[in-house]
């Protein structure tokens, strides 16, 4: 089945591409869109990719998202391309690529950390050690946070 | 870097030159240990104990005294409006309205960082879960110092927990702050250093080396740094016993070493070691414990007067 039988294509927006199958639903919640804000979104999962074999994709209708928005995915999605759509055309293609310092989003992996005491308002901030393998390290604990931890906290949030 | 208002959250907020500094004027302190000097008066320093401690709390009080500062202290919450649900936020906020310098022990780690966002008074980390305890290092450190005229380009073993340990990985960065020729990391496996720590030593060019050994590593040492060996940690408790036993520093375990020698510990020391190595020439720690008090009223006065 060809992609665009299951999903037409988009006139402004954004669509992630090349997100490793399985992972869309992580995408879209790493991007902190709950589904309530009134965005026009597809979810398209496990479809046929030259590159990975199978792949995600997610279309945003309406919405330019910034790199610095999008950079947030490499954590979860590094294979992840950018398509920024105006007038049913790609406007720009780009890859995303996990920042140097990530603040809030995710949490500290050490549950003795100040920024995961709920009451406190320490909020989770990260450098980045390594990018592949992804290694975080906490500004206030310095413990490490990896990518398998991430993703398990999105999954976990999603109550899947 | 200037010493005024500075917070002490990590042994490696500081550079060597800055330890020497605060060793220098420590030498100068050990005249007024127990006469005082009277450098802080009206200056007042919080003291919030959130985890319960003894030697930490009462020679920082004593430093505080001894400068002719007072102190505000609370060590333990039951008493407190912390007892009442208050955030630790919240009351950093109001001790920063009340005191010149702050020193806090928790047991959430990164309590002390966060502190020091809150607080415009400087904020001086006293141990936080099992992260960092900056100024026991320092005074590891200085009693070395003391000793030896020296740090740098010593054999250095750590022994014990070095997984949870907050005085064995504040002592381990401080340590290499100076450059040992080696570092030797004594522990069963199962409390190896983390991942993190040995990441740093890595980018500080440390020659250290991870055995389990210590019968054989103890002849090459010029300093033993003893920590205690935590029994909740073992799943096990065979394996605990089997463990303690292999590293209990004793006069027949002392055989052969370098008759220099200095044997530390952070204390309290339950029997990692044998009340018989007391009375021998190796042992540091209650000088050691003593020099917390030079130690902290140098830093005390660096941070409320300035270099």
């Amino acid at each position: 089945m060809g992609e665009g039988l299951l999903v037409r294509k988009i006139r402004f927006g954004t669509v992630i591409d090349h997100i490793p199958a399985g992972n869309a639903l992580n995408v879209v919640r790493i991007l902190g869109i709950n589904g309530d804000e009134g965005i026009r979104l597809a979810i398209i999962m496990n479809t046929e990719s030259s590159k990975l074999g199978r792949k995600d994709i997610v279309k945003i209708e309406g919405r330019e998202l910034t790199m610095d928005e999008l950079n947030i995915i490499a954590l979860i999605a590094p294979t992840a391309t950018i398509n920024i759509i105006r007038d049913y055309e790609v406007y720009r293609k780009e890859k995303v690529s996990v920042p140097d310092y990530i603040e809030g989003i995710i949490r500290c992996s050490n549950p003795s950390c100040i920024s995961n005491q709920g009451r406190e308002t320490a909020k989770p901030k990260f450098r980045v050690v390594s990018k592949e393998p992804l290694t975080l390290e906490c500004i206030y604990c310095e413990r490490y946070t990896s990518r398998e931890e991430i993703v398990k906290q999105f999954i976990s949030h999603m109550g899947v | 870097m200037m010493f005024k208002g500075r917070d002490v959250i990590s042994i490696l907020d500081f550079t060597s030159e800055d330890l020497m500094k605060i060793f220098r004027v420590a030498s100068e302190m050990e005249a007024y240990v127990k006469t005082g000097v009277d450098l802080l008066r009206d200056r007042i320093l919080a003291l919030l104990f959130f985890e319960p401690s003894t030697r930490t709390m009462f020679s920082f009080q004593t430093a505080m005294y001894r400068l002719g500062g007072k102190c505000l202290v609370f060590s333990g919450v039951e008493r407190t409006s912390i007892a009442k649900g208050e955030t630790l936020g919240d009351t950093i906020r109001m001790m920063d309205g009340y005191a010149n310098a702050i020193v806090i022990r928790h047991k959430i780690e990164g309590a002390a960082k966060y502190a020091a966002e809150i607080a415009e008074a400087p904020v001086i980390n006293a141990g936080d879960g099992s992260h960092h305890h900056p100024t026991q290092a320092m005074l590891d450190l200085y009693t070395i110092w003391k000793a030896r005229g020296r740090i740098g380009g010593l054999k250095i073993g750590v022994l014990g927990d070095l997984k949870y340990g907050r005085a064995s990985t504040s002592f381990i960065f401080g340590a290499s702050l100076f450059k040992p020729e080696t570092l030797y990391l004594i522990s069963p496996p199962e409390l190896q250093v983390k991942p993190e720590v040995r990441d740093k030593l890595g980018e500080m060019n440390i020659n250290y080396v991870e055995t389990t050994d210590l019968t054989n590593v103890i002849k090459e040492l010029d300093v033993l740094y003893v920590t205690r060996i935590q029994k909740e940690r073992f799943p096990d408790l065979a394996e605990y016993e089997r463990v303690k036993g292999s590293y209990q520093i004793n006069r027949s375990l002392l055989t052969g070493v370098k008759d220099d020698l200095m044997i530390l510990h952070p204390l309290p020391r339950v029997d990692e070691i044998s009340p018989e190595v007391d009375e021998t020439r190796y042992a540091y720690y209650f000088e050691e414990a003593r020099n917390a008090i030079p130690v902290r009223m140098a830093l005390l006065k660096l941070i409320l007067l300035g270099d």
